[in-house]
């Protein structure tokens, strides 16, 4: 039912765990639902120096974090939000199953969050 | 890799004894039972001997007993076909809410197609019905009532004699699905007071695709397969004979071996029970501590989510299961922990052991070695565990 990439990211999830100083945090999902993740952000010159994340979740929700988490590592904010979809993540995983699709697949949102938390962090500060 | 097997509710392996037995039902005696001649009639009397050895495994008589393809069929038999059969007696159906999705569907079906009203009847925190509150439910249309002996997601076992007692003194029929329970407690349908009973094979080592209904004699039902006179008419089609042989051999099995077996599953049960809920904190132990299944053990764990912990114990080679939203088809949490008031947080972390015979103290021990690990790995990286945590320091 899930892809080898899938399994090799649940089993062996990249980036987990929190960064207890993040520059930003993204929170999506609700456990009730089954699926809650927590992305934390550590930005430098407009790059995601450090990624960690936390989830409550299936298979899927955390070979999904695993993966947003390695994809964004590295790249500039605005990058990061472009190129890191909830479709690029699924594909970037050799897929995901139908029904996993959409309360799974959390992880481009959260990051998305993380970033948007930074950012009004630094207005805050501007201002 | 070592294999340990607890989902035989799930599925489980046909017995070999009942396997021989099948087959020479594939190619030598593969006669139809309907047919006239020699070849056909002595199917027949091989047929009606598995009647017999099902319906003494319930003290029941061979004429109660229809086969059927499964559990669920016999369920909806049993719910459909009673109630349809029983217009005139009303038209008010009272199911328990833990039931299995073929009571719980075929009631819904009654309600949406055929103008019956239904009462799903609510239970405590053990999972059980309260029989006063079956009282204050049961109305001049109440036709049918359908309560589960025992669950195979919660393990708790009903009150079914309490129950089924007050119902025919109401003049109201009684259904119960003994899936989980036969085999494993005695069930013994003149002691229950049931009028309808739901037998499945594959609990028994018998193969998938099997399963009976007892109905008390004379009993009414509208057949759910349209056919032929087969099963004197409360099912068309032929008889899958081989299943029904090996369902047969199960049946008489299942009646020698019921005492030990009960005592050597409850051991095992209450081995992983005691150890679970010493070696991991946050564990809730689902469903009656004590009126349950042997051979079951459910808890719910806090802070993670079952269908990540299944595949964490089957890369140990460990099979469980779950009631847990992300591991449904429909993505919906298990009816029947909700039912139990179990949050829905709570609910996602489900997890279910089901033993047979062939598990042992090893493989026990094999699971509370790599159960506290995979739950705590799990844990490691949970945003809602560790919230938990938080909150239990600062308090």
């Amino acid at each position: 039912m899930y892809s080898e990439i899938v399994m090799d990211h649940f089993a062996h999830p990249r980036n987990a765990g929190v960064i207890e100083d993040a520059d930003g945090i993204g929170e999506v999902g609700n456990p009730m639902c089954g699926d809650m993740m927590t992305f934390y952000i550590k930005v430098k010159d407009d790059h995601l120096e450090d990624v960690k994340f936390q989830t409550f979740g299936c298979v899927a929700a955390i070979a999904v974090s695993s993966m947003v988490s390695e994809m964004a590592k590295g790249k500039s904010l605005e990058e990061a939000q472009q190129v890191i979809t909830n479709k690029s993540v699924a594909e970037t995983l050799g897929g995901l199953p139908k029904n996993k699709m959409h309360c799974s697949n959390l992880g481009a949102e959260a990051l998305t969050l993380a970033i948007k938390n930074y950012q009004e962090k630094q207005n805050k500060n501007a201002a | 890799m070592k294999r340990v097997y607890l989902d035989h509710a799930a599925a489980a392996p046909v017995r070999r004894e009942v396997l021989e037995a099948m087959l020479p039902y594939f190619r030598e005696r593969f006669g139809n039972p309907s047919a006239v001649y020699d070849l056909g009639s002595e199917i027949k009397d091989t047929l009606e001997e598995q009647r017999e050895k099902v319906a003494r495994l319930i003290n029941a008589r061979r004429d109660e007993v229809v086969f059927t393809s499964s559990g669920a069929e016999a369920n909806n038999l049993a719910v459909k076909g009673a109630a349809l059969a029983n217009l005139k007696k009303g038209n008010h159906v009272i199911v328990s809410a833990i039931e299995h999705h073929s009571v719980l569907n075929a009631a819904r079906y009654l309600e949406k197609f055929h103008d019956f009203e239904v009462t799903f009847l609510p239970v405590d925190k053990f999972g059980l019905v309260d029989p006063e509150r079956l009282r204050q439910s049961l109305s001049p249309a109440t036709l049918l009532v359908s309560v589960q002996h025992g669950s195979n997601e919660i393990g708790t076992i009903q009150n079914i004699r309490e129950l089924a007692a007050l119902c025919r003194a109401q003049g109201v029929l009684f259904h119960t699905d003994a899936v989980a329970t036969a085999g494993q407690v005695p069930v013994d349908v003149q002691e229950l007071q049931v009028d309808l009973l739901t037998l499945n094979g594959p609990a028994l080592g018998a193969p998938k695709g099997t399963g009976a209904l007892y109905f008390r004699q004379k009993l009414r039902l509208v057949p759910q397969i349209h056919g032929g006179i087969q099963e004197n008419g409360r099912r068309g089609g032929t008889e899958n004979v081989p299943a029904i042989v090996g369902l047969g051999k199960a049946a008489d099995l299942a009646r020698e071996e019921l005492p030990t077996r009960a005592k050597y599953l409850s051991r095992l049960r209450d081995l992983l029970a005691a150890g679970v809920q010493k070696r991991v904190p946050g564990v809730v132990y689902t469903g009656h501590p004590a009126q349950r299944l042997p051979g079951l053990a459910s808890f719910c764990v806090e802070g993670i989510e079952g269908e990540a912990l299944l595949f964490m114990l089957s890369a140990q080679g460990i099979y469980a299961n779950t009631g847990s939203a992300c591991a449904s088809k429909a993505l919906k949490t298990s009816p029947v922990l909700g039912a139990l008031g179990i949050p829905a947080e709570l609910a996602q972390g489900s997890v279910v052991f089901t033993f047979d015979a062939d598990n042992s103290d090893e493989d026990v021990n094999y699971v509370l070695y790599h159960f506290p690990l995979a739950v705590g790995r799990l844990r490691s990286f949970s945003p809602v565990w560790r919230k938990r945590t938080a909150k239990a320091v600062g308090e």
